[in-house]
């Protein structure tokens, strides 16, 4: 019976439920893509470090695990590599530079990131070679280079840097290509740490008797369980140096934590204003329908009836909504260029939804109780 | 055989000093087949009366009884129950679900006591046929008259071949052609059907297809008629008053529309 009613009443009224549905539709677009949109900033701003193939990343002490402000010099290496249950040991340095396309486009900017060849930090080519000396002009691009650029394994890629007032151009062979490693929301250029020393800005241009100084080294454990004891460790024997695991590395990226947070924010109050919103319609329906339900109540209907009725419109229209929104989402977001930071992961996509169905009704329940205390007297235009 | 009775039943609504008995000490009983009007002036204790009667409200004193049950004992989710299965309703307003067609408005009382079976539809469609809305059972209460709403309250009411028929004011809305034809054809499908029907009205000249008249006055009963040539007489008095609007009677001012008033004073 409540079943019958619900959907005849929903089915004659396609009107105004499709309007609140809709409505239920935006809600439901409107906190996947802010879901889609912090994990797609998170991870422009974290993925190569999320992706490392290390266990810990070593800063300056100090340096609050800024990436920019630490500096690692070949001291600290070598003693970082004494330290027993470590695997390996590799430099890391960044910087940002600019990638000159060849048809004269706008310059793009990329993470001009140095690594030491077959050490931690360097990423895993799908397609061409690993970086093989410290010093060569092979350099690996991750899938953000190659989305904007269309480059493949042997093409020359320019790197254009500005050293102090001069501009000055260089030119590099793509050795390899890995998968999306951005960091600081840029696509990524991999270089052997010697040439990365060379290019970057305001580095040493080769001088051999400096010393080779990046901004973190990057651990590989022996054994990675032993996470803690080997921060520990590491603090303990090597000079001047602060360890993080890498969530706690990422998480301190300049601005990271702040914009997620937001984010969060933003997406509670949409749902928030979502609950409200399917509450308040039901609301308004069920005080226009007093007599009508009295009149339901009067002829025999129960309260049972009468509640299980609107629960399952409210559900109903509810997940109609959600089911529009989120069908519409995934169909706009797959067609997204992988230059807007918008990523929608099934995780994501599918807490979000199940989220939305469960907490969307919540304020429709305020509705049925109201059904619930009308008096079947309300038939004979009387109330107690 | 009696289908409905009222022992000795009081209402008083609140409490203390703000106790005000609107039905006093009333008893009653009808037959099935037997169609009762009750009527009396505003205030009079009718619609009272008649939500004990429909198991809406429960006595503050005294029994009703329907089908041989006390249905003042009842808790509420059986007196819902039993509403559903031995009363039928036709009320002034808001009789019909809006979003039901003529046919599922009807069809709802069966589908409520699992009789909505071939049998049943069959059932509901020669009632509809009989009050002349064969060719408006997939409309909607919203696309229909007044007139027609009412005709399809009254199916509602008996299609579930209930034990009473209860009717609240049901020609309130209607002009007088239609209300006439309403409740005519009530009171035979009532006496055709063998049910007990009660129906409150204010207008007396809807008396004229009743058995019995009941007029309360100050919550109890003042006055029966049962002489069926007294009644039409009633009826006939009340026609030339155009339902028995008259603003004074004995020198105390009657209520608007409380033609008992006004024919009592005839
Ligand atoms: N819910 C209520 N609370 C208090 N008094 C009421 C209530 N309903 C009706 N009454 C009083 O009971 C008396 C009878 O009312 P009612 O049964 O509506 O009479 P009628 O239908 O004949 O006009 C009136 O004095 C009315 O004011
Ligand atoms: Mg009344």
């Amino acid at each position: 019976m409540s079943f019958y009613l619900a959907i005849k009443e929903v089915w004659r009224n396609k009107g105004r439920f499709l309007l609140i549905a809709s409505v239920v539709a935006l809600i439901t677009t409107l906190v996947l893509f802010i879901a889609a949109l912090a994990e797609g900033l998170a991870s422009a701003n974290r993925e190569y470090i999320e992706k490392l193939n290390g266990e810990l990343l070593v800063f300056q002490e100090g340096t609050q695990l800024s990436t920019t402000a630490s500096r690692i010099g070949r001291g600290s290496i070598a003693e970082l590599r004494r330290v027993k249950g470590i695997e390996a040991v590799g430099q890391v340095g960044f910087s940002t530079l600019k990638l000159v396309p060849p048809d004269g486009g706008e310059d793009i900017n990329v993470s001009f990131i140095g690594v030491e060849p077959g050490m931690p930090g360097e990423p895993t080519v799908y397609d061409g070679q690993q970086l093989m000396r410290a010093s060569s002009n092979n350099v690996i691009v991750d899938e953000g280079v190659v989305a904007r650029l269309g480059v493949k394994v042997g093409d020359a890629i320019r790197l254009k840097v500005t050293q102090g007032t001069q501009e000055e151009f260089y030119d590099l062979t793509v050795g390899g290509l890995t998968d999306r490693r951005q960091y600081f929301f840029q696509p990524a250029v991999f270089a052997p740490i010697l040439t990365w020393d060379k290019i970057r800005p305001g580095g040493d241009a080769g001088d051999p008797s400096a010393d080779l100084v990046s901004n973190i080294a990057v651990v590989k454990l022996a054994d990675p369980a032993q996470l803690e004891t080997m921060k520990t460790a590491i603090e303990q024997n090597v000079k001047d140096v602060e360890v993080a695991d890498r969530q706690r590395a990422w998480e301190a990226i300049p601005g990271y934590a702040a914009q997620q947070s937001t984010l969060t924010t933003q997406q509670f109050f949409t749902f928030f204003i979502g609950v409200l919103v399917v509450g308040g319609f039901f609301q308004i329906q069920t005080l226009q329908k007093v007599a009508q339900i009295g009149m339901l109540k009067a002829i025999g209907l129960s309260n049972w009836t009468v509640g299980w009725t609107a629960i399952i419109q409210i559900v109903t229209v509810n997940a109609i909504g959600v089911a529009i929104g989120a069908v519409g989402t995934l169909a706009l977001t797959a067609n997204f260029p992988v230059t807007v930071p918008i990523l929608l992961t099934g995780t994501a996509a599918l807490t979000t939804v199940l989220a939305l169905l469960a907490i969307g009704p919540l304020g429709g329940i305020v509705s049925v109780f109201v059904l619930l205390r009308i008096e079947p007297l309300r038939a004979l235009g009387m109330a107690q | 055989m009696i289908a409905l009775e009222a022992i000795n039943v009081t209402k008083i609504y609140g409490t203390g000093a703000n106790a005000i008995t609107a039905v006093d000490d009333v008893s009653l009983s009808i037959k099935r087949g037997e169609f009762v009007g009750l009527v009396g002036p505003s205030g009079s204790g009718k619609t009272t009366m008649l939500a004990m009667l429909a198991g809406l409200l429960k006595p503050s004193r005294g029994q009703i009884v329907i089908a041989g049950k006390d249905i003042g004992r009842m808790s509420e989710g059986k007196r819902t129950k039993f509403r559903g299965r031995y009363i039928g309703f036709a009320f002034q307003a808001n009789n019909l679900v809006p979003f039901l067609t003529a046919q599922e408005n009807v069809d709802l009382l069966l589908r409520l006591n699992g009789k909505f079976n071939r049998q049943g539809r069959q059932r509901t469609l020669d009632l509809l046929e009989r009050l002349g809305l064969s060719d408006r059972l997939q409309n909607r209460p919203g696309q229909l008259s007044g007139g027609q709403q009412q005709r399809i309250a009254i199916a509602r009411a008996l299609i579930h071949e209930p034990e009473v028929v209860l009717a609240d004011e049901p020609t309130a809305s209607l002009d007088t052609e239609r209300a006439h034809q309403v409740v005519q054809t009530f009171a035979e499908l009532i006496h055709e059907q063998n049910r007990a029907g009660v129906m409150v009205t204010h207008d007396l000249r809807m008396c004229k297809y009743v058995d019995r008249v009941i007029q309360m006055m100050d919550g109890k009963i003042s006055r029966v008629i049962t002489d069926a040539r007294e009644i039409s007489r009633l009826a006939g008095a009340a026609d030339e008053l155009d339902g028995g609007y008259v603003a004074r009677t004995n020198g105390k001012p009657a209520l608007a529309g409380d033609p008992m008033v006004a024919v009592q004073g005839i």
